[in-house]
């Protein structure tokens, strides 16, 4: 389903060449993956709503000049100013956070991850309930797969961070912690 | 609670803590256990000590007009000012046979130049789209670039600088590891490039060859592995007179508030090991990794840099231009902390080398990049220029700063 639906979305990005659009013409193919108000129902692509302002400039910045190669990213943010970055980032700050999973979580899952949580001090930078700071993104309520696929991104250097603060973070932790701390963070409000 | 006191019971939770750690692993008041050596014991659950995250950089370089010049103090009969501007996360710094001066970025793609064009400097990009182009180094016209686990090089650059070519490659493979994996370049009296492989952790026992000083021909051959036990090295020099190698070590987080120090080490021979992770600032075994192991088994740095202080680029002067007391001493970068409720650093220092090599006292040198707690610039890497004024990188700005001898602002401001 994902693939079909990049697939498509990318296809649109070549027929309507968005690349030569302004942000305010991108934005509805933005919400296209993102999903409406910035809550994603697409497997590994993430939610927007409530990140920090810096955390997503600098990640937009990151997909327009290549230093974070992820292919409809960098199409999508080609040629944009950085007052066009920054407009975007705001917009979406402000779209309402995305809402956590709604289950019955496994009480012993979540408290193992709570502590994994807390001794790798992800509660330090992210803070205590997960809304990020700065160029620190929010987490709570993100999508499970997203937070997985990102976990394992740091740990095998595929995924491109601003600093190196993550890979320094997931050197001590093992795939099975990954698993336990995506399940956690998506039930987070 | 004071400032003063808050500190000593901070340092003082901390020792309970590291005692706490050993004796009793699963200490009880947390809600699950925490590993031996976990520095949460013991520590403050405060919003302050929450707000201890990596302070960010912005991507872009400060408007010349937004320069924080007027903040900035050098000691009585120097002068501060803007060398260049626009070079967004401006790092190490190097400088050409025709003065012109190379600039590494870190979290962008870009290598800079700065061209002085009669007193009006130019910035160019003289190459993009690399990933994590931390170190310069300059020798016989050619530039090397030190990317996170490549090195290449641009051959006659200074008479390239409106159309230079893509780098060469002349060394790849190294480890791709994020973690101070960013790289410090610098060309050695032996006439060999001088790089480091830094541990790829906050704290860990990495595989083999982490940690490591490296050496190569400037053709990128003959790797040679010359030193171990070094954290991550921004920064590191060669003595004008012994030619000993000396270079600055950042030191672990989150052990406490005000250890471990940064470090400034001396390599007096090939196959030194100087502590890390057993032992650090060359009197604090590791709470984790230094049972078992004596801190005398490793070299002792020559002088503590500050507890998180991000000790970065040094450099020997060299220079005339400035009074003889500054005449083949160090001065020091300190990029400035960011794990620290009360932020140390943001500052350049001179350190006094003795005439046996060893270290005297530290004093400031350039200072008001920290105000309030908090950056208005962050030092890096430091140059000495051939009239004997010293520049001075800050990524913050996306600057280079200049210090001159004469007539100028004062400390007195």
């Amino acid at each position: 389903m994902r693939s079909l639906a990049v697939g498509a979305i990318l296809a649109g990005l070549a027929a309507q060449s968005v690349c030569a659009q302004p942000l305010d013409a991108r934005l509805p193919t933005c919400f296209a993956c993102h999903g409406e108000n910035g809550t994603s129902q697409l497997p590994e692509i993430p939610s927007l709503g409530a990140q920090p302002t810096f955390y997503t400039t600098v990640q937009l910045l990151m997909f327009r000049d290549k230093l974070r190669v992820t292919e409809p990213m960098n199409e999508m943010a080609k040629g944009l100013t950085d007052a066009e970055l920054q407009k975007a980032a705001d917009t979406i700050s402000k779209l309402p956070p995305p809402a956590p999973v709604s289950d019955t979580p496994d009480a012993a899952r979540m408290e193992k991850a709570r502590a994994l949580s807390q001794q790798h001090r992800c509660n330090f930078c992210h803070q205590a309930h997960y809304a990020g700071q700065e160029n620190v993104p929010r987490l709570a309520g993100q999508r499970e797969d997203y937070l997985l696929k990102a976990l394992r991104g740091y740990k095998d250097n595929s995924r491109r961070g601003y600093d190196a603060q993550m890979s320094e973070v997931v050197y001590d932790l093992k795939d099975e912690d990954f698993v336990e701390l995506a399940y956690f963070l998506a039930r987070q409000k | 609670m004071t400032y003063s006191s808050r500190r000593q019971s901070l340092v003082l939770a901390g020792t309970v803590g590291m005692l706490l750690a050993a004796a009793w692993p699963a200490a009880a008041q947390q809600p699950a256990p925490l590993p031996p050596g976990s520095p949460l014991i013991g520590r403050p659950d405060t919003a302050d000590a929450k707000k201890l995250a990596p302070v960010p950089a912005p991507p872009v370089a400060a408007a010349a007009d937004k320069l924080p010049v007027d903040k900035l103090k050098a000691p009585k009969g120097f002068k501060v000012e803007v060398y260049a501007s626009g070079m967004a996360n401006a790092r190490s710094l190097a400088l050409g046979d025709k003065g012109t001066v190379f600039v590494g970025s870190r979290l962008l793609d870009k290598v800079y130049a700065i061209v002085d064009k009669g007193g009006k400097r130019e910035v160019k990009v003289v190459a993009s789209g690399l990933y994590r182009p931390n170190g310069v180094a300059f020798k016989n016209g050619t530039l090397y670039i030190a990317e996170l686990s490549q090195i290449s090089k641009i051959e006659g650059i200074e008479d390239k600088l409106e159309n230079p070519p893509k780098p060469t490659v002349i060394l790849d493979g190294l480890p791709k590891d994020e973690a101070h994996g960013w790289k410090y370049l610098a060309i050695g009296p032996d006439n060999k490039l001088y790089f480091e492989i830094g541990q790829p952790c906050n704290n860990c026992l990495p595989a083999e060859g982490y940690g490591t000083m490296r050496r190569v021909n400037l053709d990128g051959s003959g790797m040679e592995t010359i030193a171990q036990g070094i954290r991550h090295t921004v920064g590191f020099d060669w003595h004008p007179v012994s030619k000993e190698m000396y270079f600055t070590d950042n030191s672990r987080d989150w052990m406490s508030e005000d250890l471990p120090n940064d470090e400034l080490n001396r390599m007096t021979k090939v196959g030194q090991h100087f502590g890390s992770p057993f032992c650090y600032q060359g009197d604090l075994p590791d709470q984790e990794f230094g049972w078992g192991r004596k801190c005398s088994e490793f070299t002792p740095p020559i002088a503590l840099m500050g507890p998180h202080a991000a000790a970065l680029g040094m450099k020997f002067y060299t220079g005339n231009s400035f009074p003889a007391k500054y005449k083949n001493q160090i001065l020091v970068a300190r990029h400035g902390s960011w794990n620290k409720t009360n932020k140390i650093g943001g500052d350049v220092v001179l350190v006094n080398i003795k005439k046996d090599g060893s270290a005297g006292p530290m004093e400031p040198f350039l200072t008001g990049f920290l105000e309030n707690n908090a950056y208005v610039g962050r030092p890096v890497d430091v140059l000495v220029m051939k009239d004997g004024s010293v520049l001075v990188s800050d990524d913050w700005n996306g600057a280079v700063w200049r210090v001159s001898a004469g007539n100028g602002r004062t400390a007195s401001r």
